[in-house]
């Protein structure tokens, strides 16, 4: 008898946030490097007013991605140390109930590192990020970042040097996401009208969409043991 | 899930087998076809009025970079029938296909450079297409990375497999890009030029003529050539590893 998909991927949500909870070890690394990240870009850049509107959203989606990709090496690690995920895969669980699982709670964690970075970077960088449709690009995008990377973090669990394999895989991956999130974040900072970034916007949901489809049908693959 | 994979008895894969009748057909369609369609593209086509000699490079340039998608297409076809029939010989298909296309995007991105010297003045530049190309080669070098990466036998060929149908997004973003972004400077034969592409022509009937049978010759022949004579290799490599590790085994 299998456990019902919800409950599953619930299970696996709550123990992740009750672990996170417990410990803070993943959330603190990731906002205290991402923090360190957009340090680094506004001094690197040396950005004058107008370059720092071309530049500011290249800034966050950068240290995001980077900031994800951290988060899943660190998620991924526990799971496979301490034998979580062997004990994952012997339960009577779907295996795509695994994957949604590890994805709605790493989405979770970048989400929150993202909540805290856009007011962040509104006062770092003197723009208002706090606007209503970058939010949603930003949760969509987020959430698109995190289909692959829970996928990919899965394949190179098992790789040699996987800290390493994990960028190597999921960037070139990640470009159509990040491509279409980005053309969308700069257009509505820079207040373009609503006909030039919508489009952005769909493109990255559709693409979102087709990743999604993916990982469903090929998770299962990656999580036999 | 290593007894869900088929492996071939030892003796015989080992053994070379004689090339089957059709691949010594298409090897010598793909020499003679080379050979036709760089005839074709050097001396029957036409010189381009404003570019000269060098708009040549093109019936390399263009038909490389499709010769790569369908490699790569190929290494999407060899991941799914993989993962569906556990057999071996899809993924050889399909780390061949990786192999090939990588060979091809590269000659893409050569030809591309030497043409962009003399004709944008730069033998390199961060235009949205000639990033992604350069992007979806690193991916297929990615592939090969993390293939080496994984020990485990079957483990190594189901991941991968998923690793190639995911990389081909990267494909299908160069192919799309020019499209979508319009600050290109990268011309578009087929269709429209973007209104800021610099070094366009028109694809004339003298142009047609060379381009056609080099694009079918890249796009079907070499490609198919090509990937079948690299996994006939890797087979006998696997059938050799596996004899080693059969030799080791009874030593100790």
């Amino acid at each position: 008898m299998k456990t019902p998909f919800r409950t599953a991927v619930l299970a696996i949500v709550n123990k992740d946030l009750r672990g996170e909870m417990r410990s803070r070890e993943l959330l603190s690394v990731m906002t205290i490097f991402a923090f360190l990240c957009i340090l680094v870009f506004s001094f690197a850049l040396e950005l004058d007013r107008l370059a720092r509107e071309e530049a500011i959203s290249g800034v966050l989606w950068v240290t995001l991605i980077f900031a994800s990709m951290l988060g899943f090496n660190r998620s991924l690690a526990q799971e496979g140390d301490q034998g979580n995920l062997d004990a994952l895969l012997l339960a009577p669980v779907s295996r795509p109930a695994i994957f949604f699982g590890k994805l709605l709670s790493s989405f979770l964690f970048t989400l929150l590192v993202a909540l805290v970075l856009l007011p962040l970077m509104t006062v770092i960088y003197n723009k208002n990020l706090l606007n209503g449709w970058l939010m949603l690009t930003t949760v969509l995008g987020v959430f698109a970042f995190s289909t692959i990377g829970a996928l990919l973090s899965m394949l190179t669990l098992h790789t040699r040097s996987r800290e390493a394999m994990l960028p190597v895989a999921m960037l070139p991956v990640a470009l159509p996401l990040l491509l279409t999130a980005l053309r969308a974040s700069t257009n509505i900072l820079k207040g373009a009208p609503t006909r030039e970034w919508l489009v952005w916007l769909q493109l990255l949901a559709a693409v979102t969409v087709i990743y999604l489809a993916l990982c469903w049908l090929l998770c299962g693959f990656v999580l036999e043991e | 899930m290593t007894a869900k994979t088929k492996q071939e008895p030892l003796p015989q894969a080992v053994a070379a087998t004689p090339m089957p009748g059709l691949l010594k057909l298409l090897t010598m369609l793909s020499l003679v076809g080379f050979c036709c369609a760089l005839v074709l593209g050097l001396f029957v086509a036409g010189t381009d009025i404003q570019q000269g000699e060098i708009q040549r490079i093109f019936y390399i340039h263009m038909p490389s970079f499709f010769g790569a998608f369908s490699a790569f297409g190929l290494t999407v076809v060899g991941g799914f029938l993989y993962l569906w029939r556990k057999s071996e010989r899809w993924d050889r298909i399909a780390l061949a296909g990786v192999e090939v296309g990588l060979a091809f995007a590269l000659i893409n991105l050569a030809t591309g450079a030497i043409w962009a010297r003399p004709i944008w003045n730069t033998w390199w530049t961060w235009d949205p297409r000639l990033t992604s190309a350069a992007i979806m080669a690193l991916t297929y070098a990615a592939y090969l990375m993390l293939r080496a990466g994984i020990e485990d036998e079957a483990r190594k060929r189901s991941f991968m497999s998923v690793y190639g149908i995911f990389a081909f997004t990267s494909v299908l973003v160069t192919l799309f890009i020019i499209r979508v972004v319009p600050e290109t400077i990268h011309p578009v034969i087929v269709g429209a030029s973007p209104q800021n592409a610099q070094g366009s022509f028109e694809a004339t009937s003298g142009v047609v003529i060379a381009l056609i049978p080099s694009l079918l010759l890249w796009l079907t022949v070499l490609p198919i050539t090509l990937i079948w004579h690299r996994s006939r290799i890797e087979r006998r490599l696997e059938a050799v590893n596996r004899l080693k590790m059969q030799i080791l085994s009874e030593q100790i």
